[in-house]
């Protein structure tokens, strides 16, 4: 069982490494000369002007907020579809009606416009 | 049948040679992670070739033919040169996100590698937590594009990065619903055992044709649909349009790092592919996977014939859909894919609570699944609809949009 994750952390280990080798070896055999035009930042030919790091939409905010809620229900759902087959009728229930409200919360994200992208 | 597991026959072998056991479990995972990975990095090489080929073949053009046989080498070359090329860091990047970005989106992509079951005892590791694992790993690739898109500097980049996320973070709940609905009918998160009850056994002779895309046709769109959009590829690549954002979030990125991202990027599309075939079409499931000596042979053949198939599919689809605008899509994730995926949920959780056979479980299942294909099908066939009629008018004589117009005063501009 512990062994399984032992795979896990050999196979992460080595998941950084060697994509890291191939980067740090293209940084080596590639040739190196800046310079003031070549670091410019690429926008078709414009130069670019004021700060990128600006606010930005709301909107993405809102995207994010949803699927939080979302990625949580599933996560909670994961152990009992696991365990479905052995449940009584009162968690079966509590099962339905547990998704059920995520609905309603979905329902009424929709009406409030949350969901639209203007 | 009992399967053994390459890594205990492996560990098992050298402690008969003498080593000590932790010794020999480090040894054996160490090289097989190292097999995996490095399979993995490789096997883009062939993704990359098969789709240039794809692509060209219904793009009516011939392809890479001038590398190697059949262009096969082109892939290596285009890799050689991406090599020799220039690390470029745009001024005031933030140097950090920047060149962490990349490496990450890799080894996210080449960890899931662990789960994939290839054949019959040849897997990397049977976790029991397998399709979690999938989608925790799934979400690095968002973090890594997000990360990409905030240290270059760039505008374009930026907005991609945005728009990564709210695609990605969409279509990734369909994802996860319709992998839901696959572990509450086989009632385990081990894609081992998922894939052992996809197996049809007729008179002690499995047929392996128990896959549970039969049964569930509308889980297995819903996953692909999404699993389209996961991959970035074309109905949904809107995060590196080509005419709107030119390169999308890795546009500063040049020489290995650019070709960490392609990686990735193709990768991805494959593993999600692997991903379908084992939850849906029966992973290494196929006639004669039961014997003794040559079924996981047959089994490692089955898997990848099935997995490259779905993986030209995919591609067949990128080279002929039109790109979708960024308000169909989450249109399509939020109001269609995920109430049509809770619906199944509250259905299949109903159904098998019911007091019939297991075979009238399927039935009903199969009967909500085919509803739900059905409503997908009606809402992309009335879209596509729209947008030939869109185009249609474009191009007809009478319309001005297309021609050349005259204003008011009646000149030409």
């Amino acid at each position: 069982m512990l062994s399984q994750y032992f795979f896990i952390l050999i196979m992460s280990g080595l998941a950084v490494v060697l994509p890291l080798t191939a980067v740090i070896m293209g940084y080596f055999i590639g040739p190196r000369r800046p310079d003031e035009v070549k670091n410019d930042i690429y926008e078709s030919g414009v130069e670019t002007i004021g700060e990128t790091w600006v606010q930005f939409r709301a909107q993405y905010y809102l995207i994010g907020l949803v699927f939080v809620v979302f990625d949580v229900e599933a996560l909670f759902l994961f152990p009992i579809a696991v365990a479905y087959q052995q449940l009584e009728m009162f968690a079966v229930l509590a099962t339905i009606f547990f998704v059920l409200l995520l609905v309603i919360g979905l329902l009424y994200d929709w009406r409030k416009g949350a969901l639209e992208w203007q | 049948m009992q399967i053994t597991q390459w890594s205990d026959a492996l560990s098992g072998w050298l402690i008969g040679l003498g080593l000590p056991e932790w010794a020999a479990i480090f040894l054996v995972y160490a090289v097989g992670a190292f097999v995996l990975i490095n399979y993995g990095m490789l096997s883009v090489l062939l993704l990359i070739w098969i789709t240039r080929k794809v692509i060209s073949r219904i793009q009516d053009r011939i392809g890479p033919n001038r590398v190697g046989k059949f262009g096969l080498l082109q892939t290596v070359a285009d890799a050689a040169k991406l090599l020799s090329k220039e690390d470029i860091t745009p001024r005031e990047a933030d140097k950090i996100a920047y060149n962490l970005s990349p490496i990450l989106s890799v080894s996210g992509v080449l960890m899931l590698l662990a789960v994939i079951p290839f054949a019959p005892g040849l897997i990397g590791v049977d976790l029991n937590i397998a399709a979690l694992f999938v989608v925790a790993l799934g979400s690095i690739g968002i973090m890594a594009a997000l990360m990409a898109g905030w240290g270059s500097n760039n505008k374009y980049a930026l907005l991609a990065g945005f728009r990564v996320v709210a695609q990605l973070l969409s279509y990734e709940i369909p994802l996860v619903l319709s992998i839901l609905t696959v572990v509450l009918l086989t009632g385990s998160m081990r894609f081992g055992s998922i894939i052992e009850s996809q197996s049809l056994h007729l008179g002690g002779f499995n047929l392996g044709v128990g896959w549970l895309g039969i049964v569930m046709p509308g889980a297995l769109l819903i996953f692909f649909i999404s699993s389209l959009a996961e991959a970035e590829l074309t109905p949904f690549d809107l995060l590196e349009a080509e005419s709107e954002l030119i390169a999308g979030f890795h546009i500063e990125y040049s020489g290995m790092k650019f070709a960490m991202f392609f990686l990735a990027q193709f990768l991805n599309a494959w593993i999600l592919a692997a991903v379908m075939v084992t939850l849906f079409l029966g992973g290494w499931q196929g006639p004669g996977v039961g014997l003794p000596v040559v079924g996981p042979l047959l089994g490692f053949g089955y898997f990848m014939i099935k997995v490259f198939g779905v993986y030209v599919l995919q591609q067949w689809i990128r080279g002929t859909f039109p790109r979708l605008r960024i308000d169909q899509m989450m249109y399509f994730a939020w109001k269609v894919l995920v109430p049509l995926t809770i619906g199944l949920i509250v259905v299949q959780a109903i159904v098998q609570k019911l007091p019939t056979p297991v075979a009238v479980h399927y039935v009903l299942i199969f009967i909500a699944n085919v509803g739900v294909l059905a409503i997908v099908a009606s809402i992309l066939q009335k879209y596509f609809r729209e947008e030939q009629m869109r185009t249609k008018r474009s191009f007809e004589p009478t319309s001005l949009i297309g021609t050349m117009q005259v204003n008011e005063e009646g000149t030409m501009y």
